[in-house]
Protein backbone atom coordinates (compact mmCIF):
# COMPACT_ATOMS: atom_id res chain seq x y z
CA UNK A 1 0.00 0.00 0.00
CA UNK A 2 1.47 3.46 -0.72
CA UNK A 3 0.65 6.50 1.39
CA UNK A 4 2.00 9.41 0.33
CA UNK A 5 1.19 13.07 1.65
CA UNK A 6 2.48 16.85 1.78
CA UNK A 7 3.03 18.43 4.94
CA UNK A 8 1.88 16.01 7.19
CA UNK A 9 1.43 17.22 10.94
CA UNK A 10 1.88 15.26 13.69
CA UNK A 11 -0.75 14.17 15.93
CA UNK A 12 -0.94 11.35 18.58
CA UNK A 13 -1.42 8.21 17.07
CA UNK A 14 -4.88 7.88 18.43
CA UNK A 15 -5.85 10.98 16.90
CA UNK A 16 -3.69 10.47 13.58
CA UNK A 17 -5.99 6.83 13.26
CA UNK A 18 -9.03 8.60 14.08
CA UNK A 19 -8.25 11.38 10.99
CA UNK A 20 -7.28 8.68 9.00
CA UNK A 21 -11.13 6.43 9.70
CA UNK A 22 -12.37 9.79 9.24
CA UNK A 23 -10.96 10.36 5.78
CA UNK A 24 -11.82 6.62 4.77
CA UNK A 25 -15.66 7.49 5.56
CA UNK A 26 -15.04 10.81 3.64
CA UNK A 27 -14.04 9.29 0.53
CA UNK A 28 -14.13 6.22 1.25
CA UNK A 29 -11.48 4.95 -1.51
CA UNK A 30 -8.59 4.15 1.07
CA UNK A 31 -8.61 0.03 1.99
CA UNK A 32 -6.94 -0.34 5.46
CA UNK A 33 -6.16 -3.69 6.65
CA UNK A 34 -8.36 -5.30 9.15
CA UNK A 35 -5.66 -4.65 11.80
CA UNK A 36 -6.64 -1.64 13.81
CA UNK A 37 -3.29 -0.51 14.75
CA UNK A 38 -0.60 -1.01 11.82
CA UNK A 39 3.01 -0.58 13.57
CA UNK A 40 4.48 2.79 11.95
CA UNK A 41 7.87 3.63 11.59
CA UNK A 42 9.54 7.37 10.77
CA UNK A 43 12.93 8.01 8.48
CA UNK A 44 13.75 11.09 9.06
CA UNK A 45 16.10 13.39 6.43
CA UNK A 46 18.36 15.63 7.24
CA UNK A 47 21.18 17.00 6.19
CA UNK A 48 21.88 14.28 2.93
CA UNK A 49 21.16 11.84 5.62
CA UNK A 50 18.27 8.97 6.63
CA UNK A 51 18.28 8.71 9.56
CA UNK A 52 18.36 5.80 10.85
CA UNK A 53 20.32 4.67 8.23
CA UNK A 54 19.13 1.09 8.86
CA UNK A 55 15.42 0.42 10.39
CA UNK A 56 13.92 -2.75 11.86
CA UNK A 57 10.37 -3.60 11.49
CA UNK A 58 8.04 -6.31 12.14
CA UNK A 59 6.42 -6.89 8.77
CA UNK A 60 2.79 -5.22 8.21
CA UNK A 61 4.69 -1.89 9.23
CA UNK A 62 4.69 1.05 6.99
CA UNK A 63 7.66 2.81 7.32
CA UNK A 64 6.94 7.00 6.37
CA UNK A 65 9.85 8.92 5.41
CA UNK A 66 9.85 12.92 5.71
CA UNK A 67 12.39 15.14 4.52
CA UNK A 68 13.31 18.19 6.50
CA UNK A 69 16.40 19.09 4.60
CA UNK A 70 15.75 22.69 2.19
CA UNK A 71 16.87 20.17 -0.82
CA UNK A 72 14.65 17.75 -2.37
CA UNK A 73 14.92 14.00 -2.08
CA UNK A 74 13.55 10.37 -3.48
CA UNK A 75 13.25 7.69 -1.88
CA UNK A 76 14.01 4.96 -4.53
CA UNK A 77 14.59 0.96 -3.73
CA UNK A 78 17.54 -0.67 -5.42
CA UNK A 79 14.94 -3.73 -6.36
CA UNK A 80 12.47 -1.49 -7.09
CA UNK A 81 10.23 -2.34 -4.81
CA UNK A 82 8.88 0.93 -3.88
CA UNK A 83 9.79 4.62 -4.88
CA UNK A 84 8.37 8.14 -3.99
CA UNK A 85 8.33 11.46 -6.18
CA UNK A 86 10.98 14.15 -4.70
CA UNK A 87 10.08 15.62 -1.65
CA UNK A 88 10.40 19.05 -0.92
CA UNK A 89 11.23 20.08 2.49
CA UNK A 90 8.38 18.88 5.26
CA UNK A 91 7.37 16.17 2.36
CA UNK A 92 6.26 13.21 3.61
CA UNK A 93 6.02 9.22 1.51
CA UNK A 94 4.87 6.34 3.37
CA UNK A 95 5.15 2.26 1.97
CA UNK A 96 3.99 -0.70 4.21
CA UNK A 97 6.56 -3.80 4.18
CA UNK A 98 4.18 -6.75 4.19
CA UNK A 99 7.08 -8.98 3.08
CA UNK A 100 10.41 -9.69 5.14
CA UNK A 101 13.28 -9.07 3.45
CA UNK A 102 16.01 -6.77 3.67
CA UNK A 103 15.73 -3.34 1.44
CA UNK A 104 18.27 -0.71 0.50
CA UNK A 105 16.89 2.05 -1.05
CA UNK A 106 18.98 5.35 -1.92
CA UNK A 107 18.07 9.13 -3.11
CA UNK A 108 17.89 9.21 -6.57
CA UNK A 109 18.87 12.70 -6.77
CA UNK A 110 21.74 12.15 -4.26
CA UNK A 111 22.79 8.59 -5.06
CA UNK A 112 25.20 8.65 -2.16
CA UNK A 113 22.52 8.91 0.16
CA UNK A 114 22.19 4.93 1.06
CA UNK A 115 20.01 2.99 3.87
CA UNK A 116 18.47 -0.09 4.66
CA UNK A 117 15.06 -1.25 5.57
CA UNK A 118 15.31 -5.05 7.62
CA UNK A 119 11.64 -6.27 7.83
CA UNK A 120 11.46 -9.20 10.11
CA UNK B 1 48.14 18.46 8.11
CA UNK B 2 49.23 18.82 4.62
CA UNK B 3 51.57 21.97 4.50
CA UNK B 4 51.84 24.01 1.72
CA UNK B 5 54.01 22.01 -1.07
CA UNK B 6 53.95 23.08 -4.58
CA UNK B 7 55.23 19.86 -5.58
CA UNK B 8 51.64 18.82 -3.88
CA UNK B 9 49.12 21.14 -4.98
CA UNK B 10 45.71 20.49 -2.68
CA UNK B 11 42.91 18.85 -4.94
CA UNK B 12 41.41 21.82 -4.22
CA UNK B 13 43.87 24.21 -5.38
CA UNK B 14 43.96 22.10 -8.70
CA UNK B 15 40.09 22.97 -8.77
CA UNK B 16 40.78 26.36 -8.18
CA UNK B 17 43.09 26.71 -11.22
CA UNK B 18 40.31 25.20 -13.61
CA UNK B 19 38.20 27.36 -12.75
CA UNK B 20 37.47 30.53 -14.33
CA UNK B 21 35.20 32.25 -13.23
CA UNK B 22 34.75 35.85 -13.31
CA UNK B 23 31.92 38.25 -14.82
CA UNK B 24 32.31 37.14 -18.32
CA UNK B 25 35.26 35.13 -19.72
CA UNK B 26 35.52 34.59 -23.40
CA UNK B 27 37.02 31.12 -24.82
CA UNK B 28 38.46 30.62 -28.25
CA UNK B 29 39.39 27.07 -29.05
CA UNK B 30 41.91 27.24 -31.96
CA UNK B 31 43.53 23.83 -32.23
CA UNK B 32 43.20 22.51 -29.16
CA UNK B 33 44.67 25.48 -27.32
CA UNK B 34 42.66 28.03 -24.88
CA UNK B 35 42.63 31.26 -24.55
CA UNK B 36 41.03 32.98 -22.12
CA UNK B 37 40.07 37.01 -22.81
CA UNK B 38 38.05 39.10 -20.18
CA UNK B 39 34.08 39.82 -21.81
CA UNK B 40 34.84 43.76 -21.30
CA UNK B 41 37.99 43.28 -23.13
CA UNK B 42 36.72 41.65 -25.95
CA UNK B 43 33.59 44.15 -26.18
CA UNK B 44 36.20 46.70 -26.76
CA UNK B 45 38.24 44.75 -29.44
CA UNK B 46 36.05 44.17 -32.08
CA UNK B 47 38.28 42.24 -34.25
CA UNK B 48 38.49 39.61 -31.14
CA UNK B 49 35.00 39.30 -32.08
CA UNK B 50 34.99 38.45 -35.14
CA UNK B 51 37.54 35.81 -34.63
CA UNK B 52 34.29 34.19 -32.73
CA UNK B 53 32.29 32.99 -36.26
CA UNK B 54 28.74 32.28 -36.89
CA UNK B 55 26.69 32.31 -33.39
CA UNK B 56 25.67 28.67 -33.39
CA UNK B 57 23.87 28.02 -30.58
CA UNK B 58 23.11 28.87 -26.85
CA UNK B 59 23.32 26.77 -23.79
CA UNK B 60 21.13 27.59 -21.08
CA UNK B 61 21.07 25.03 -18.05
CA UNK B 62 19.56 24.38 -14.47
CA UNK B 63 16.30 26.99 -14.43
CA UNK B 64 15.02 24.80 -11.35
CA UNK B 65 11.71 25.86 -11.80
CA UNK B 66 9.43 25.49 -8.76
CA UNK B 67 12.68 26.44 -6.71
CA UNK B 68 11.53 28.91 -4.07
CA UNK B 69 14.39 28.98 -1.35
CA UNK B 70 16.37 31.60 -0.04
CA UNK B 71 18.79 31.45 -2.59
CA UNK B 72 16.33 32.76 -5.49
CA UNK B 73 12.93 32.91 -4.57
CA UNK B 74 11.93 34.13 -8.18
CA UNK B 75 14.24 31.61 -10.47
CA UNK B 76 10.75 32.27 -13.22
CA UNK B 77 12.00 36.20 -13.00
CA UNK B 78 15.54 35.46 -13.52
CA UNK B 79 14.82 32.92 -16.50
CA UNK B 80 12.91 35.18 -18.09
CA UNK B 81 16.10 37.38 -17.66
CA UNK B 82 18.21 34.60 -19.12
CA UNK B 83 15.61 34.94 -22.42
CA UNK B 84 16.29 38.21 -22.27
CA UNK B 85 19.76 38.32 -23.06
CA UNK B 86 19.09 35.21 -25.73
CA UNK B 87 16.32 37.37 -27.91
CA UNK B 88 18.72 40.17 -27.57
CA UNK B 89 21.37 39.17 -28.95
CA UNK B 90 22.07 40.78 -32.49
CA UNK B 91 22.82 37.88 -34.32
CA UNK B 92 19.96 35.33 -33.17
CA UNK B 93 21.26 31.73 -32.22
CA UNK B 94 19.18 29.32 -35.14
CA UNK B 95 19.67 26.87 -31.39
CA UNK B 96 19.15 26.64 -27.55
CA UNK B 97 20.41 23.47 -25.41
CA UNK B 98 19.10 23.24 -22.07
CA UNK B 99 21.53 20.94 -20.31
CA UNK B 100 19.00 19.82 -17.45
CA UNK B 101 17.23 20.40 -14.44
CA UNK B 102 14.76 22.57 -16.69
CA UNK B 103 12.62 21.62 -12.95
CA UNK B 104 13.38 21.03 -9.35
CA UNK B 105 10.85 18.87 -8.28
CA UNK B 106 9.67 17.24 -11.95
CA UNK B 107 6.15 18.16 -11.33
CA UNK B 108 3.84 18.69 -14.53
CA UNK B 109 3.08 22.53 -13.05
CA UNK B 110 6.93 22.67 -13.04
CA UNK B 111 7.66 21.27 -16.55
CA UNK B 112 4.69 23.22 -17.86
CA UNK B 113 5.48 26.93 -16.26
CA UNK B 114 9.35 26.26 -17.78
CA UNK B 115 7.99 25.61 -21.15
CA UNK B 116 5.41 28.16 -21.56
CA UNK B 117 8.96 31.04 -20.34
CA UNK B 118 11.09 29.12 -22.65
CA UNK B 119 8.19 29.74 -25.45
CA UNK B 120 9.13 33.33 -25.33
CA UNK B 121 12.65 32.18 -26.80
CA UNK B 122 13.39 33.70 -30.60
CA UNK B 123 15.10 30.37 -31.32
CA UNK B 124 13.22 27.75 -33.70
CA UNK B 125 14.92 24.80 -32.05
CA UNK B 126 14.94 23.49 -28.65
CA UNK B 127 17.00 20.79 -27.67
CA UNK B 128 17.14 18.91 -23.70
CA UNK B 129 18.86 16.36 -21.76
CA UNK B 130 17.11 15.75 -18.51
CA UNK B 131 18.86 16.55 -14.98
CA UNK B 132 17.96 14.39 -12.03
CA UNK B 133 15.72 16.59 -10.94
CA UNK B 134 13.74 16.33 -14.55
CA UNK B 135 12.93 12.54 -13.26
CA UNK B 136 12.40 12.54 -9.97
CA UNK B 137 8.79 11.75 -10.54
CA UNK B 138 8.08 8.65 -9.39
CA UNK B 139 7.14 7.01 -13.04
CA UNK B 140 9.93 8.68 -14.48
CA UNK B 141 8.14 9.97 -17.18
CA UNK B 142 6.90 13.86 -17.06
CA UNK B 143 9.86 14.77 -18.60
CA UNK B 144 9.89 11.77 -21.46
CA UNK B 145 6.11 12.86 -21.69
CA UNK B 146 7.66 16.29 -23.10
CA UNK B 147 10.90 16.11 -24.34
CA UNK B 148 11.31 12.52 -24.72
CA UNK B 149 10.71 12.41 -28.54
CA UNK B 150 13.57 13.43 -30.63
CA UNK B 151 14.97 10.12 -28.60
CA UNK B 152 12.12 8.02 -28.66
CA UNK B 153 11.97 8.35 -24.64
CA UNK B 154 15.50 7.18 -24.09
CA UNK B 155 17.13 10.27 -23.66
CA UNK B 156 20.26 10.27 -26.02
CA UNK B 157 20.03 11.41 -29.72
CA UNK B 158 22.19 13.07 -31.77
CA UNK B 159 21.50 15.45 -35.21
CA UNK B 160 23.14 17.95 -37.44
CA UNK B 161 23.32 21.67 -37.56
CA UNK B 162 25.16 23.96 -40.03
CA UNK B 163 27.97 20.87 -40.51
CA UNK B 164 28.00 20.20 -36.77
CA UNK B 165 26.97 17.04 -35.26
CA UNK B 166 25.35 17.41 -31.65
CA UNK B 167 24.92 14.51 -29.37
CA UNK B 168 22.85 14.72 -26.71
CA UNK B 169 23.26 12.09 -23.30
CA UNK B 170 21.92 11.13 -20.59
CA UNK B 171 23.69 10.58 -17.56
CA UNK B 172 21.24 11.35 -14.46
CA UNK B 173 19.43 7.32 -14.54
CA UNK B 174 20.74 4.25 -12.76
CA UNK B 175 23.55 6.13 -10.32
CA UNK B 176 26.32 4.40 -9.14
CA UNK B 177 26.48 4.36 -5.77
CA UNK B 178 29.47 6.65 -5.06
CA UNK B 179 26.66 9.60 -6.49
CA UNK B 180 28.37 9.84 -10.07
CA UNK B 181 26.27 9.69 -12.73
CA UNK B 182 26.42 6.92 -15.07
CA UNK B 183 26.03 6.23 -19.22
CA UNK B 184 25.20 2.53 -19.26
CA UNK B 185 26.23 0.22 -22.01
CA UNK B 186 23.30 0.63 -24.22
CA UNK B 187 23.89 4.03 -24.52
CA UNK B 188 27.84 3.73 -25.13
CA UNK B 189 27.31 1.33 -27.82
CA UNK B 190 24.92 3.49 -29.33
CA UNK B 191 27.30 6.61 -29.43
CA UNK B 192 29.99 4.01 -30.49
CA UNK B 193 27.32 3.34 -33.85
CA UNK B 194 26.83 6.60 -34.05
CA UNK B 195 30.14 8.23 -34.30
CA UNK B 196 31.51 5.09 -36.98
CA UNK B 197 31.85 6.30 -40.35
CA UNK B 198 31.73 9.96 -39.19
CA UNK B 199 34.69 11.95 -40.81
CA UNK B 200 37.33 13.16 -38.25
CA UNK B 201 36.80 16.94 -39.19
CA UNK B 202 33.43 16.76 -38.11
CA UNK B 203 32.65 19.65 -35.21
CA UNK B 204 31.47 18.10 -32.40
CA UNK B 205 29.02 18.85 -29.93
CA UNK B 206 28.07 16.84 -27.01
CA UNK B 207 25.46 17.95 -24.40
CA UNK B 208 24.66 15.65 -21.15
CA UNK B 209 23.27 16.96 -17.98
CA UNK B 210 26.00 15.82 -15.11
CA UNK B 211 30.10 16.30 -16.15
CA UNK B 212 31.60 14.43 -18.38
CA UNK B 213 35.12 14.40 -16.62
CA UNK B 214 35.02 13.92 -12.77
CA UNK B 215 35.05 17.42 -11.70
CA UNK B 216 34.56 16.30 -7.81
CA UNK B 217 33.94 12.79 -6.87
CA UNK B 218 32.79 13.27 -3.18
CA UNK B 219 30.14 15.34 -4.55
CA UNK B 220 29.16 12.99 -7.26
CA UNK B 221 30.47 15.89 -10.18
CA UNK B 222 31.48 13.21 -12.68
CA UNK B 223 30.42 10.66 -14.60
CA UNK B 224 31.49 7.05 -14.26
CA UNK B 225 31.79 5.53 -17.33
CA UNK B 226 32.70 9.17 -19.29
CA UNK B 227 36.09 8.00 -20.42
CA UNK B 228 34.92 4.86 -22.63
CA UNK B 229 32.40 7.74 -24.32
CA UNK B 230 35.54 10.06 -24.70
CA UNK B 231 37.60 7.47 -26.19
CA UNK B 232 34.92 6.80 -29.16
CA UNK B 233 35.71 11.09 -29.52
CA UNK B 234 39.23 11.39 -29.36
CA UNK B 235 39.98 10.62 -33.37
CA UNK B 236 37.79 13.77 -33.87
CA UNK B 237 39.66 17.34 -34.56
CA UNK B 238 37.12 19.54 -32.59
CA UNK B 239 34.80 18.22 -29.54
CA UNK B 240 32.66 20.06 -27.63
CA UNK B 241 31.34 18.78 -24.22
CA UNK B 242 29.08 20.92 -22.71
CA UNK B 243 27.26 20.05 -19.40
CA UNK B 244 25.92 21.74 -16.37
CA UNK B 245 24.36 20.17 -13.09
CA UNK B 246 27.19 22.43 -11.22
CA UNK B 247 26.24 25.81 -11.40
CA UNK B 248 29.24 28.00 -12.11
CA UNK B 249 31.71 27.41 -15.00
CA UNK B 250 34.81 24.84 -14.68
CA UNK B 251 36.43 24.44 -18.08
CA UNK B 252 39.26 21.72 -19.30
CA UNK B 253 41.17 21.29 -22.10
CA UNK B 254 42.25 17.23 -23.20
CA UNK B 255 43.58 17.38 -26.45
CA UNK B 256 40.96 18.20 -28.88
CA UNK B 257 38.47 17.68 -26.52
CA UNK B 258 36.71 20.91 -24.46
CA UNK B 259 34.75 20.48 -21.58
CA UNK B 260 32.73 23.02 -20.12
CA UNK B 261 30.19 23.22 -17.54
CA UNK B 262 27.49 26.31 -17.44
CA UNK B 263 26.31 28.65 -15.21
CA UNK B 264 22.48 28.53 -13.93
CA UNK B 265 20.03 30.52 -14.81
CA UNK B 266 18.01 29.98 -11.11
CA UNK B 267 21.29 30.04 -8.18
CA UNK B 268 24.93 29.11 -7.85
CA UNK B 269 26.46 26.31 -6.02
CA UNK B 270 29.61 26.43 -3.84
CA UNK B 271 32.98 25.35 -5.29
CA UNK B 272 33.98 22.34 -5.47
CA UNK B 273 34.62 20.97 -1.66
CA UNK B 274 33.65 24.41 -0.29
CA UNK B 275 31.39 23.59 2.40
CA UNK B 276 29.56 20.88 3.75
CA UNK B 277 28.06 20.31 0.44
CA UNK B 278 26.47 21.27 -2.63
CA UNK B 279 23.57 22.75 -2.59
CA UNK B 280 21.70 26.09 -3.66
CA UNK B 281 24.21 29.32 -2.37
CA UNK B 282 23.11 32.01 -0.91
CA UNK B 283 24.80 34.97 -2.03
CA UNK B 284 23.84 39.07 -1.42
CA UNK B 285 21.12 39.94 -3.58
CA UNK B 286 23.50 42.19 -6.00
CA UNK B 287 25.46 39.61 -6.24
CA UNK B 288 22.88 37.11 -7.44
CA UNK B 289 23.14 38.33 -11.59
CA UNK B 290 26.41 38.18 -11.79
CA UNK B 291 26.46 34.31 -11.03
CA UNK B 292 23.65 33.51 -13.19
CA UNK B 293 23.66 33.08 -16.96
CA UNK B 294 24.08 31.81 -20.22
CA UNK B 295 26.69 30.24 -22.60
CA UNK B 296 26.81 30.77 -26.31
CA UNK B 297 28.61 28.84 -28.80
CA UNK B 298 29.86 30.20 -32.27
CA UNK B 299 31.69 28.29 -35.20
CA UNK B 300 34.71 29.21 -37.16
CA UNK B 301 35.28 27.23 -40.50
CA UNK B 302 38.65 25.98 -41.67
CA UNK B 303 39.99 24.50 -39.75
CA UNK B 304 36.13 24.07 -37.76
CA UNK B 305 36.76 25.29 -33.91
CA UNK B 306 34.43 26.26 -31.78
CA UNK B 307 34.09 29.49 -29.48
CA UNK B 308 32.59 29.19 -26.07
CA UNK B 309 30.99 32.65 -24.65
CA UNK B 310 29.88 32.99 -20.80
CA UNK B 311 27.37 35.94 -20.51
CA UNK B 312 26.01 36.32 -16.77
CA UNK B 313 22.60 38.60 -16.37
CA UNK B 314 24.60 41.64 -14.65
Amino acid sequence: MLISETNPVRRPRRVRLAAIAASVLVCGSLALPAAAQPPESVVEIKDFMFNPMSLQVPAGTTVRWKNLDGEPHTIRSVDDTFRSGALDQNDSFGFKFDRPGTYRYSCSIHPQMVATIVVK
Amino acid sequence: MSKNDPMAPSRRRALQCLAFGGAGTLFTLAGGVLTPFDLALAAADRSTAAVGGVPLFVQISDTHIGFNKEANPDVAGTLKQTIELVNAMPASPALIVHTGDITHLSKPEEFDSAAQLMSQLRVSELHTTPGEHDVADATVSEYFDRYGKASERRGYYSFDHQGVHFIGLINVLNFKANGLGTLGSAQLEWLQADLKGRSASTPIVVFAHMPLWTIYEPWGWGTSDAAQAMSYLQRFGSVTVLNGHIHQIVQKVEGNITFHTARSSAYPQPAAGEGAGPGPLKVPDAQLPKMLGLSSVSVRRHPSALTITDSTLA
